[in-house]
């Protein structure tokens, strides 16, 4: 039936409707209930209202519970089901500012040192995701993403171990202590990251999504081990 | 308008269906479709507009007869403004659907690659083994995986590798960034070689998909990856010729033995396979040789070449060593800043 048949079928229909009325002298006993709208409205005023410090606070708590899952991985969804990604970005510039500037040339590589670490971490983040919901996954895009920059934590710490261990001198007693802590992180780090998100995958595929999130934090414990102040 | 859309859903229940499946996905039946859109689903969607639009439209109707005695000029804007508010909400139903298509679209372009992920753990193993044994059967076309997890794992872990030996051997990139020097490297000989090859392929009526010479190379990458793990951390030039050689001949000879079984006649097949020889050997020496040869050029000029290898690689002493040699550097320094001050 084209548009024009049908609109006028459907406005006969609603013209039917307004013709029933009722007489006025029957009397109509009943309930009414509105359904009551209003506290809806007053929750929205009250997280508009609040003072900022208030919204700071409690952006701040939840990205604290989370980092707190990170270092005690037990297999709980709070991670995925309030995912924000405040945290991967406070841990990656932390990390990207802290590897500044420790390589052979110091004159020309604090700029492209930050960017390398920034652009790491976040286009190996989008890759290990698309690769776990090409092998058929059910996590999603910000999910994975927000697990894995959670997971970064243990390498930061790591890597203020390592400057502080540094700060002591370099020689072979700081390499291998260094070489221990990173070791302990990284590993710290996948097992982590496996822990929320290998439980998304079919059980006999796990090997084929873990083996990415091991390469990347295994570049980025590298890329802190390698890492030397300029004299 | 719960009761309406259920009278439409009855009216249309005739005409088509609408079913989805599983997760994430919808399959939209375009058999019957009316005379004036596509699909159902856009109809339904132009139905919806069109009542809301007419509701809108009475609404307006019945304030305007109130308002008859007031004021007529404002009559006339009302009027237009009736119109011009259908117009805008038209536009922005359209707007509107063509960015779900669009978005639709972009969702579909992911799901074009799954069936090349479709792999198990096992299988990747077996291939990752066999990408290192020629196989000599070559009088019908031999079996070529068709995946794309191996190689693109493969390529990410030869620009890991690469990145270690870049910082190994004190390489400098002036313009550009370590990381994207060797992103751009793997990256672009895989994709780049790939097409060549598919291309030269094409032209010597060989019988293989670009699917397959992705593969095919992406596997052959693993003899480079081993290859360049071991020499980048044990720097004899003797070692590194020796498993040029054999693991990289062998890597080589497996493709081109699969290249073979699916050429037919001499010469389509010598171009095949004597391009694709020497540029894969030819990666490799490169690769080896790139992130080494310039401290060795300078080293060389300056001590020249009859040196052992071991003492002309001075600046590719492994950390330790370097550690060790910093902490004596050290000490020798405060001694000697010691013993001025006194």
């Amino acid at each position: 039936m084209p548009i024009l048949h049908r609109n006028r079928y459907l406005t006969t229909i609603f013209a039917g409707l307004s013709d029933v009325s009722i007489s006025g002298d029957i009397p109509v006993e009943g309930e009414i209930n509105v359904p009551v709208g209003t506290p809806s409205h007053d929750d929205e005023y009250s997280t508009l209202d609040e003072p900022v410090k208030d919204t700071i606070l409690r952006d701040l708590k939840a990205v604290g519970k989370k980092f707190v899952h990170v270092m005690y991985p037990k297999k709980s969804s709070t991670l995925l089901r309030d995912w924000d990604l405040w945290g991967p970005l406070l841990l990656c510039v932390t990390l990207a500012l802290m590897l500044q500037g420790g390589s052979v040339d110091s004159k020309e590589d604090g700029g492209p040192q930050f960017a390398e670490v920034f652009v790491i971490i976040w286009f190996g983040s989008v890759i290990i995701t698309l690769n776990s919901k090409l092998l058929g996954g059910t996590i999603s895009f910000f999910q994975s993403l927000c697990v894995l920059g959670y997971c970064i934590m243990p390498l930061t710490v790591a890597m203020v171990v390592c400057r502080l261990v540094l700060l002591g001198g370099s020689g072979m007693v700081s390499f291998i202590v260094r070489l221990i802590v990173v070791t302990a992180s990284f590993s710290w780090s996948t097992f982590a990251s496996t822990a929320f998100l290998a439980d998304s995958q079919p059980s006999n595929r796990k090997a084929l999504v873990v083996y990415p999130v091991f390469l990347f934090y295994f570049v980025i414990g590298w890329m802190i081990l390698t890492f030397s102040p300029s004299a | 308008l719960a009761q309406t859309s259920g009278l439409i859903n009855n009216l249309r229940s005739e005409d088509t269906t609408l079913s989805y499946q599983g997760t994430g996905s919808a399959v939209i039946d375009m058999e019957n479709t009316d005379d004036t859109s596509g699909s159902s689903f856009e109809d339904m969607g132009e139905m919806h507009q069109r009542m809301k639009e007419e509701e809108e439209v009475a609404e307006e109707a019945e304030a305007t007869e109130e308002e008859t005695g007031e004021d007529g000029e404002f009559l006339g804007m009302k009027g237009i403004k009736g119109q011009l508010g259908r117009q805008v909400a038209d536009e922005v139903w359209q707007a509107g659907k063509r960015q779900a298509s669009k978005a639709f679209n972009l969702y579909a372009n992911i799901d074009i690659l799954r069936p090349y992920f479709d792999v198990e753990p096992m299988q990747v193993r077996n291939r990752l083994i066999e990408s290192m044994i020629p196989i000599r059967r070559i009088h019908f076309p031999q079996k070529i995986a068709g995946e794309l997890y191996g190689p693109m794992m493969l390529v990410f872990t030869l620009v890991a590798i690469l990145l270690h030996g870049m910082k190994t051997s004190g390489t400098v990139i002036r313009e550009g960034t370590l990381m994207g020097t060797a992103i751009g490297t793997c990256f672009g000989y895989w994709l780049g070689v790939s097409s060549f090859i598919y291309f030269l392929a094409y032209l010597c009526n060989a019988q293989i998909t670009m699917l397959q010479t992705l593969s095919l190379l992406g596997y052959g990458l693993f003899g480079h990856c081993v290859v360049l793990f071991v020499t980048y951390n044990v720097h004899f030039h003797s070692l590194f010729y020796i498993l040029w050689l054999v693991v990289g001949g062998l890597s080589t000879l497996r493709m081109v033995a699969a290249l073979i079984s699916r050429t037919v006649g001499p010469t389509p097949r010598l171009v095949l396979c004597g391009t694709l020889g020497a540029l894969h050997m030819l990666f490799l020496l490169y690769l080896h040789f790139a992130y080494h040869k310039i401290v060795e050029g300078i080293l060389d000029t300056l001590e020249g070449p009859n040196m052992p290898p071991i003492q002309r690689v001075a600046r590719d002493l492994p950390v330790v060593a370097t550690a060790a040699m910093n902490a004596v550097n050290a000490t020798v320094k405060t001694l000697g800043v010691i013993l001025q001050s006194q």
